[in-house]
């Protein structure tokens, strides 16, 4: 018998994500390069960087979307590889930066999520990412760009996620669609599930962060816990364009 | 001259054809007097060969086996050629003689099983390149509408995989797109004839002097193996290409094109 296990990385509550030199070569682009990090399994985790940084590619990778090239990921103590993809996927959900709207109906968008669910539930999802439950038999292809949004949150919704990732959700909104859906995902987090929010503004950052990552050029530059550290910091101040604050666009 | 045969003073005469649009060519300054005195030559040439080949293989006193080898070269080349037009899919010629093996396995199985039509070396050799020929040109397009269509849809199937899909089921828009666009052209042809054109078979066999009525007969029976022939095979193409673009964990594989250049 092996002796009991005494690395201190391996607690009673591992990290939501651990990446151990984590490299990605996209079409011969280094992406992601020997990214170590851990990541924990609560609240609102923002990433940052200016374009082209590598952080689409690392929220990609946490629900295998993209795999890694070299290097290791665990989820909740799991090797990522080792599990069934199709399980995680729908475990740790993704909203992707432009809406996705399929052929049909609200409903039937929905239904491509969970097919056997019915109008009640359907509804009741609608309620949660903040839509009205009358849509549900509104063509999907007039919605406006924030209720798309909220329509793909829905639909990731009723997958039962665990956990949400959001790669720049809001960058198509207005400011008010953008407020509204911010605060449907902080209820969400207040609700226990963790979150991973890609995002490139500083105001948003503000408003969302309980601990941020800063990425550039593929490698992780800066990681704060405290939202408080924001202000004083040059690399967020360098990285992130101050004219984005007052969320007019 | 017997009913529907040609000699050779026939074929001679016939070139005054050519001899007229050479003429014409030359006339009008078109420069193409050469190009096409070498293109009938050429054809000449291979159509003899051609006819040389077949006379051998679909002797009657030769085992009909000769005519099936021939069958599985022309099958093993078809492959070939679906492979070459979409070089960047891998593993594509094993798909695509597995399924010109189905759809001739299940057509000629029925023209020759049922006994549509009498098993031997002069049907089988014509009857099988003409089911090829077509399901091979539905194949090449059925799958270069498959990675079109997968690439133009790139955010409904990255946001299916995301939601926990297989690969197939990602796919399955595009592979229905791709099957009705490789499928209607065949569909269209087969309701606009005797209406627009008369087709090939039935235009051969009236030539020869057989009676129109027993013409159409055996044209029908062509159309609409070869009808089956394409939907069998673009189906069984279809169904056959998202282990090919996807990866073992349901992630595509963004073909950049689909032909080398």
């Amino acid at each position: 018998m092996s002796a009991p296990d005494q690395d201190a990385e391996v607690p009673d509550h591992p990290p939501l994500f651990r990446f151990d030199a984590v490299t990605v070569d996209l079409d011969g682009v280094r992406a992601l390069d020997g990214v170590s990090l851990s990541l924990p399994d609560h609240g609102v985790t923002v990433v940052v960087g200016p374009s082209g940084s590598g952080k689409s590619t690392l929220l990609r990778l946490c629900n295998r979307l993209e795999a890694p090239t070299t290097g290791h990921i665990a989820y909740r103590g799991q090797s990522l590889h080792a599990l069934d993809p199709r399980r995680l996927r729908r475990e740790v959900g993704m909203v992707f930066q432009r809406p996705v709207v399929f052929p049909g109906t609200v409903r039937d968008n929905l239904l491509i999520a969970a097919p056997d669910r019915d109008d009640d539930a359907l509804a009741a999802t609608l309620v949660r990412a903040a839509l009205d439950p009358a849509l549900l038999d509104r063509d999907a292809s007039g919605l406006s760009g924030g209720e798309a949004q909220r329509l793909g949150l829905a639909r990731t919704l009723l997958t039962a996620p665990l956990v949400l990732l959001l790669d720049e959700p809001t960058s198509a909104l207005d400011a008010t669609p953008k407020r509204d859906f911010e605060r449907t995902v902080l209820e969400l987090s207040e609700q226990g599930t963790p979150v991973l929010w890609v995002s490139h503004e500083l105001a948003q950052v503000h408003r969302m962060t309980d601990r941020l990552v800063v990425l550039e050029q593929g490698r992780v530059v800066l990681l704060l816990d405290d939202p408080a550290d924001l202000d004083d910091d040059p690399v967020v101040s360098r990285l992130l364009a101050p004219e984005a604050d007052d969320g007019s666009r | 001259m017997g009913r529907g045969d040609v000699g050779a003073l026939g074929v001679a005469l016939s070139l005054l054809l050519v001899a007229a649009a050479v003429a014409l060519s030359r006339w009008q300054g078109l420069r193409l007097e050469a190009s096409m005195l070498w293109s009938v030559l050429r054809a000449m040439v291979q159509l003899l060969l051609v006819g040389a080949a077949l006379t051998l293989v679909i002797d009657p006193d030769r085992p009909i086996l000769a005519s099936w080898a021939w069958v599985v070269g022309m099958l093993a080349y078809a492959g070939d050629v679906v492979r070459r037009r979409a070089p960047r899919i891998p593993r594509l010629w094993r798909l695509a003689v597995g399924a010109f093996g189905v759809t001739s396995a299940i057509s000629l199985g029925v023209v020759f099983g049922l006994g549509v039509l009498p098993h031997e070396g002069r049907t089988v050799v014509p009857l099988a390149g003409l089911m090829i020929g077509n399901a091979m040109n539905a194949s090449v397009l059925v799958t270069r509408r498959v990675v079109e269509d997968l690439r133009d849809r790139r955010a409904e199937v990255e946001a299916r995989i995301a939601l926990g899909h297989t690969a197939r089921e990602a796919a399955h828009p595009s592979l229905v797109t791709a099957l009705r666009t490789a499928l209607i052209p065949q569909i269209e042809t087969t309701r606009a004839v005797g209406l627009v054109f008369l087709p090939g078979a039935m235009t051969g066999l009236i030539l020869a002097g057989v009676h129109p009525v027993d013409a159409v007969l055996v044209q029908a029976v062509v159309m609409f193996l070869v009808l089956g022939a394409a939907a069998t095979n673009a189906t069984v193409m279809a169904l056959g290409l998202p282990p090919r673009l996807f990866t073992a964990d349901h992630r595509p594989i963004w073909l950049v094109r689909t032909t080398e250049h």
